[in-house]
């Protein structure tokens, strides 16, 4: 060892948390898990996706949570030519900002495009790619496994793998 | 109120890694620099407050490592915060102006090279929607840069100049990390980091420490010929979900600017903590700066070395020593926290005679 | 609040998700800084090297770079002996992961004679009910082809068989009345119980 070396070594420090959502995050991740979104109304009406136990401008208490659509308009995007580990994408990808329809506030995730960046655009139309439900199981039998890379629908921001261009030719939407 | 002032400052050179040493060994030489300009001994100190954060070096209780450095025994006042050294500042006037010190020593200092910086950061994100889909630093300023864009609030070539101005004005800082003379055509034409990011409009990956010693009324004016007088300090958060704010403005650094009373007077310099060209523009907008009239980032700012966790801090270092070297009279120094702007400090100094 | 929740009609009657999943990882390049390396490179040649504070002359093990009494950096390097005097201890009973000791298992804190702070390490090759403060110990070795930079070099520390050491030689380490600069705190001090 060099008599000047300093001592470097890894260090990986894991966070293996569980959280507990309570009822009104639950309740977005409960909907996740079937298959569709929900938000929460505002002290001025505005449905607020995703949604928060108090209004973040009046701090009121809030009730009334409401489903909105799964397919949405990009207000602002990032390009991601280079994802860093857990990103959702392993392949170039943007982040956006999503107003679903239904929803009055924008929430965050990713966007799709076959990686290429030419294809985003801010007022895009998109829609989610949802992950599969999880297989029932059968008396005696094992959970299946996800496909490789893949994950099952639990309650999770990513029950959503991400959202995706919606074809022009769709008329789906506002 | 009482009137409290900075009467030193001192800031390591700032450099992309320093894998020589560790934390308290990086600091020790620029406690030693602000102590001894303050020309005070360590019984004098009444409170010391410092900032750093345990995410970005890896390790719980972290900053209980570099308290070796300002000789805890026998026992001193202290304090910490987890966030930038401005913070620990605010806590220290805080502190002075219930009467409890006289005296306040504050540091801050972060190795940003051991881990990924961009990584670490998603960790003050919601933990719920945000944070599992790892939406780094970079990425989030991006989003934001690009709705200033849409908007018509900034452009791409304001964005670069910006770049241009503070790679000039660090040419005269000796701490700074970047410095030099660069071509706005070459800027444009540059390759994007994360679009619209160009790797030029993200500060660069720093390790660095600073401290600012602090001293109220007399004692100030005993121990310093001209110190920086803070007229006024404020900081102000906005939510934290993005869909709840406009990222296009800071409306929180405007209340702090109206509080701490930026506006009362003639600003010669601004020291703006904006680790992203795009920042800089929206935070000069927010504050009501007129850039004609006023020298913003003199220093070279966060673009040229941005120690995290120090970076907010030796802000109000540049804005206080130009004063007290009198090239300045009046300055506003700024700290930001959080993704996208989304908490901010501001303070007004202000020099006598 | 979570009693008049109204959730849309997709949602009544469905079990929701109270809870979830997040694992989280980061990946740091450690450093070790100047003083620590000098130390671990000391332990893997079977020294262990402590430093003094060039103002209060203080002796630090395992050294940090600087004096947490005076706030100024220590480069002086001493070589302290592998022998020293248990001022506190506990006894482990109690299993946790990753932990590879057979229970009960000792923990002491043990002031390398010449030093001034005490060194954490095991205490073994007698019963953990024999273990007291003050008894004399010393380090026991890895071979050499197990040395490196950690104190894992050191496998632990046994009694060294001499009588014990007297209260007064480290009760400054143990009461925290050790004097310092000139400045005592006497109002501290109380007779060891």
């Amino acid at each position: 060892m060099a008599e000047s070396e300093v001592l470097t070594a890894p260090s990986r420090v894991e966070y293996p948390f569980r959280r507990t959502t309570g009822p009104v995050i639950g309740a977005f991740f409960t909907a996740l898990r079937e298959g569709f979104i929900v938000g929460i109304k505002g002290s001025d009406g505005t449905v607020i996706v995703p949604p928060v136990e108090y209004d973040p401008h009046t701090a009121e208490e809030l009730h009334e949570m409401v489903e909105v659509g799964d397919v949405g308009t990009v207000d602002t995007w990032a390009w991601v030519a280079e994802p860093l580990d857990a990103q959702p994408l392993r392949t170039p990808f943007a982040f956006a900002l999503i107003t679903l329809d239904g929803a009055g506030t924008a929430m965050l995730h990713a966007v799709d495009t076959g990686g290429d960046p030419a294809a985003m655009a801010t007022g895009m139309r998109v829609q989610a790619r949802w992950n599969p439900a999880k297989p029932p199981v059968t008396e005696g039998e094992t959970q299946l496994a996800p496909p490789p890379g893949g994950r099952f629908r639990e309650g999770h921001i990513l029950d959503i793998a991400c959202f995706e261009p919606i074809p022009a030719s769709d008329t789906k939407g506002a | 109120m009482r009137d409290v002032a900075i009467i030193s400052f001192a800031q390591t050179k700032h450099v992309a890694t320093r894998q020589d040493v560790n934390e308290v060994e990086m600091l020790m030489p620029v406690l030693v620099d602000v102590v001894e300009q303050a020309g005070v001994t360590k019984d004098r100190i009444d409170f010391v407050c410092s900032g750093s954060s345990d995410y970005l070096a890896g390790v719980a209780f972290s900053f209980v490592m570099t308290l070796d450095g300002v000789g805890p025994w026998p026992p001193i006042s202290e304090s910490h915060v987890d966030m930038d050294g401005s913070w620990a500042l605010y806590e220290a006037w805080v502190k002075m102006q219930m009467g409890h010190a006289d005296v306040a020593l504050v540091y801050s200092y972060g190795k940003s090279s051991p881990g990924n910086l961009r990584r670490v950061l998603t960790r003050q994100l919601d933990p719920y929607y945000l944070a599992p889909l790892w939406p780094d630093s970079v990425s989030t300023a991006a989003l934001q840069a690009r709705a200033a864009l849409d908007k018509g609030v900034i452009t791409e070539e304001q964005m670069a100049q910006v770049v241009i101005d503070a790679r000039r004005n660090a040419l005269g800082n000796p701490n700074a990390q970047l410095a030099g003379d660069l071509e706005l055509a070459d800027l444009l034409a540059a390759e994007p980091f994360v679009s619209p990011l160009h790797k030029h409009d993200c500060s660069p990956i720093t390790d660095g420490a600073a401290a600012v010693m602090l001293a109220a009324g007399d004692v100030a004016r005993e121990l310093c010929e001209r110190p920086a007088w803070i007229r006024g300090i404020d900081h102000r958060i906005e939510p934290h979900a993005f869909g709840a704010r406009d990222l296009t403005t800071s409306v929180s650094t405007a209340q702090a600017a109206a509080k701490a009373g930026v506006a009362n007077g003639k600003v010669d310099i601004a020291e703006l903590h904006a680790p992203f060209s795009h920042q800089e523009l929206i935070l000069t907008q927010s504050l009501g700066l007129d850039a004609a009239a006023t020298s913003i980032n003199p220093s070279g700012g966060a673009l040229c070395a941005n120690p995290v966790m120090a970076a907010g801090l030796i802000r109000m270092g540049e804005a206080a020593q130009r004063i007290m070297r009198g090239e300045a009279d009046r300055a506003v120094a700024h700290t930001t926290s959080g993704a996208c702007l989304q908490q901010n400090l501001v303070a007004v100094l202000e020099g006598e005679g | 609040m979570a009693t008049d929740l109204i959730l849309p009609e997709r949602l009544q009657g469905v079990e929701p998700v109270r809870s979830i999943r997040t694992p989280a990882e980061l990946n740091y390049q450690f450093t070790a800084g100047k003083a620590t390396s000098q130390f671990l490179r000391g332990i893997s040649q079977r020294r262990i090297l402590g430093q003094r504070c060039p103002v209060c002359s203080m002796v630090y093990v395992p050294p940090r770079g600087a004096c947490p009494t005076c706030g100024v950096p220590t480069e002086e390097e001493i070589d302290l002996p592998h022998v020293g005097t248990v001022t506190t201890f506990c006894v482990v009973n109690v299993s946790f992961y990753g932990q590879g000791m057979e229970l009960p298992y000792v923990s002491a804190l043990i002031l390398l004679d010449g030093s001034d702070i005490p060194l954490m390490h095991l205490i073994q090759e007698v019963p953990a009910a024999e273990v007291r403060m003050g008894m004399r110990v010393e380090a026991v070795w890895v071979d050499d082809t197990d040395l490196g930079p950690t104190l894992e070099s050191i496998r632990y520390f046994r009694p060294t068989g001499e009588p014990d050491a007297e209260f007064d030689t480290y009760s400054a380490n143990v009461l925290g009345t050790r004097s310092h600069e000139g400045q005592t705190f006497a109002h501290l001090e109380g007779s060891p119980s």
